[in-house]
């Protein structure tokens, strides 16, 4: 009887949840509630609304540059890297040290005293730069192979513990006096931060001076890392897509076994995820601690955390969408920031996260994976 | 004098591990007048120790802070424990659970004191008319199948501030009713009584709990659905946002009576070593039997394997769901036993660096071992908290941040060495699994 009906009708199951639209209908509010909070603070002071913008964007590239670590390091060996954030922060403190305690960015003109000041400098904070992300590849590796590396095959939440520890470890440590310090330290810049406001023309503010009403301000920073932001983007989509050991690295995601049998050393790769993405963590310490000028050890655990939903939100394992998500995890936070209030900041951060993974699971661009224990 | 206090201090920290063991000994004792005798006795004993005779007294009021904060993270442990031990749900927001049931607490009884009836009346109408909400939107929603997480939880929301501002309104209507028993408290009503205020501190405690478990539900609804370590970050977000809100209490929220940041002072300090002990032995009596339950099992099988749990027709939400409520809810009371013994709440108190401290000494203690989760409870506090922090303490400025640099390191090579924690499954006394004997048939 059943079948009979069902050959002359054809079946019409609705696949669509009951009451679903309850649901959608409150995330829809609440996204309308944003949009309309954005574009009514938009239309009412245009020019605070773009400085919005800037600061979102100074936020949102520095949590690319981590979030590329997180999201790498998820996509081959599936670990929340918790101690992540630990080594941006050890980035900062090591340019710390070779600026303020070795000179380090200044030893073009110590070698060559004629050279150009400009030349210098760039030579010089290139160097304190490139030291940093040194030290952070091998301290990244070493945490790899001592805590990371025994516990591949235990549970994930093990390894997940373990890098709490960790973690924890890096920033307790390094607040013991003979190591950093347990105290905010005002950082001392390599170089000069430059402001200029964009009123009728664009002029450079003098020191002392604050800019005229309802200017737009940026600084050389902002620049800065925007394009070395870019330009690791456009050397990591090089390095994985073109270079041998980014074939093994999406061979070893995809999986590990077979890239064994395949002979692929698994372990060595790993080990290069780990180093890659410390050493652009590193660059993102140095960089966030010139632009925000204050480092103390625990510095790295928010960022760490927000670059991490960042990588959730564009799609963990994919190094396109970390980046598109931390720009949008910059826009948020800028924005609540500005608009909302500074201290919920974090609430959104973590309600993006939330949402994201109930919403869309896999991010922006990210490809539905099987679920492995 | 140093060789002295070290040996009394190790002496402190084994008798009080014998202690334990004894207390769970005598509690799984099949003899029900033992049983009751023991646990009077078990009180008793500490409560002695705790008298003063002229100038000797065995623990000093130093102690005695100790042991109320061991009672107080056991309950916190013994709840993360349901919650990641026994079901398998990583979770870093317990600690927030704690502050917020601990904020609740110390708020019903401070706006006591201060001829204010309003927080314990909103929250207790509060809590019982979410709760009806709660189960009528249940009863509701059970008629459909397979309704989006977003959807239920859109309409337990709704349903819960309905309740919460009818909470609300009632209390603002009540409160000029009690207002002359109670008085002000210059001139303090027979309802600000030393009798009265031992009760209204019970309820408070209860109602913390009732509240933690509430918010609990609220947010584990939609994040228990995440998974293993996203369900980690999400309750890690949590503990994050809910330390922001107390920094931002009397700004944020509308409170003026938390102070934001500054801490809030002027928690009349109830908790006795009676309330304490009463509290503890009562988490572990309701932790117990409901692991060694058929829900408990429950709960463990989801652990074990969610898909063979489906197929037996376990509702892995449901269950997932429950623990973390319960578990909070024994968060919620242990906030309540600790704010009313340091008597001064501090958001930096439950700052997400030190909501770690659960979660080390669950794992030290052994995952899904309850006995294993006190002794490491007791133990933590009393040797780290206790012994450690005097002995480091007189080694120079630095010693916070060793202890913070030894025990990850402890962590690391517990996590490497023996990841099924200390004391492993082993089960002492009370906590064991009861044997049904079998009935031989004559």
């Amino acid at each position: 009887m059943q079948q009979a009906a069902s050959k002359t009708t054809p079946p019409t199951i609705s696949h669509r949840p009951p009451l679903a639209w309850i649901g959608q209908g409150f995330l829809l509010l609440l996204a309308a509630l944003a949009v309309f909070v954005i574009v009514k603070n938009m239309i009412d002071n245009p020019p605070l609304f773009i400085q919005m913008v800037i600061s979102g964007l100074q936020l949102g590239f520095v949590y690319a540059l981590i979030a590329l670590g997180y999201t790498m390091v998820y996509g081959i060996v599936k670990l929340i890297n918790f101690a992540h954030g630990d080594v941006f922060m050890v980035g900062a403190f090591i340019s710390f040290y070779s600026v303020a305690k070795f000179n380090l960015h200044q030893w073009p003109a110590m070698v060559f005293p004629g050279m150009d000041g400009l030349l210098v400098t760039i030579i010089g904070t290139t160097t304190v730069i490139l030291i940093s992300m040194v030290i952070c590849m091998a301290l990244a590796v070493t945490i790899e192979r001592v805590a990371y590396k025994p516990l591949r095959d235990a549970p994930r939440i093990a390894a997940l513990i373990t890098a709490i520890g960790v973690s924890f470890f890096l920033e307790f440590f390094g607040a013991l006096n003979f190591v950093f310090s347990p105290r905010f330290i005002p950082y001392q810049r390599p170089f000069d931060v430059v402001a200029w406001y964009i009123k009728d023309g664009i002029y450079q503010v003098q020191p002392g001076q604050a800019p005229p009403e309802g200017a737009i301000t940026f600084s050389n920073i902002v620049l800065i890392i925007m394009i070395a932001s870019i330009l690791v983007q456009i050397f990591l989509q090089f390095l994985v897509r073109k270079t041998k050991i980014g074939v093994a690295m999406r061979a070893t995601s995809y999986d590990k076994q077979a890239a064994r049998l395949m002979g692929i050393n698994v372990d060595q790769v790993i080990s290069f995820t780990f180093a890659i993405g410390a050493a652009f963590a590193a660059l993102g310490g140095v960089l966030y601690a010139i632009a925000y000028s204050s480092i103390w050890t625990q510095l790295g655990i928010l960022p760490g955390l927000k670059a991490f939903v960042a990588a959730v939100l564009g799609g963990i394992g994919s190094i396109p969408g970390a980046f598109v998500g931390a720009l949008i995890m910059g826009q948020a936070e800028a924005m609540t920031m500005g608009y909302i209030s500074t201290p919920m900041r974090d609430a959104v951060a973590f309600s993006i996260l939330i949402i994201v993974l109930l919403v869309r699971p896999t991010g922006i661009f990210g490809e539905p994976e099987k679920e492995k224990a | 004098m140093d060789t002295f206090f070290l040996v009394a201090s190790l002496v402190k920290i084994i008798a009080i591990l014998a202690y334990i063991y004894g207390l769970l000994w005598v509690m799984g004792h099949a003899n029900r007048w033992v049983k009751i005798g023991g646990i009077v006795l078990a009180f008793a004993v500490v409560q002695l120790a705790l008298t003063p005779f002229g100038d000797f007294q065995i623990l000093t009021a130093f102690d005695q802070g100790l042991l109320y904060q061991a009672c107080a993270m056991t309950m916190v442990a013994l709840g993360l424990n349901l919650i990641y031990g026994f079901n398998g749900q990583f979770s870093l927001g317990q600690w927030g659970f704690y502050g917020i049931g601990a904020y609740c607490a110390a708020d019903i009884t401070y706006r006591w004191i201060n001829g204010d009836s309003r927080g314990l009346i909103v929250v207790a109408f509060g809590v019982v008319l979410v709760a009806l909400a709660i189960w009528g939107i249940g009863k509701f929603l059970s008629r459909y199948r397979g309704i989006p997480v977003m959807s239920s939880f859109t309409l337990y929301l709704l349903g819960t501030v309905a309740a919460a501002a009818v909470a609300v309104f009632i209390g603002n209507a009540l409160q000029p009713l009690l207002q002359p028993a109670l008085g002000t408290p210059e001139n303090p009503g027979w309802l600000n009584s030393e009798i009265a205020l031992q009760v209204v501190f019970f309820l408070a405690v209860i109602l913390a709990g009732a509240f933690a478990a509430i918010v609990s539900f609220l947010f584990g609804l939609p994040v228990l659905t995440l998974g293993s370590d996203y369900f980690g970050i999400a309750t890690l977000g949590f503990t994050i946002v809910i330390n922001t809100l107390m920094i931002n209490s009397d700004t944020i929220l509308p409170f003026p009576e938390m102070k934001g940041g500054r801490g809030m002072i002027g928690i009349p300090k109830l908790t006795t070593w009676f309330w304490a002990f009463a509290f503890m032995v009562l988490v572990i009596i309701v932790m117990r039997n409901f692991i060694h339950s058929s829900t408990g099992r429950t709960v463990m099988s989801v652990r074990e394997d969610e898909t063979a749990a489906r197929a037996m027709g376990i509702d892995i939400a449901g269950t997932k769901l429950l623990s973390f409520v319960v578990g909070s809810l024994f968060a919620g009371l242990a906030g309540g036993v600790y704010a009313h013994y340091i008597g001064f709440l501090s958001p930096g108190t439950f700052d997400f660096l030190v909501g770690f401290n659960p979660l080390i000494i669950v794992v030290f203690g052994g995952l899904g071992s309850m006995s294993g989760t006190v002794a490491a409870s007791f133990g933590w506090i009393f040797f780290l908290e206790g012994l450690l922090r005097v002995i480091l303490s007189q080694m120079g400025t630095e010693a916070p941040t060793w202890r913070f640099v030894l025990y990850p390191i402890a962590l690391l090579l517990l996590m490497l060495l023996r990841p099924q924690g200390l004391l492993g499954n082993t089960e002492w006394g009370f906590l064991k699994a009861k044997v049904i004997p079998l009935k031989v048939e004559k």
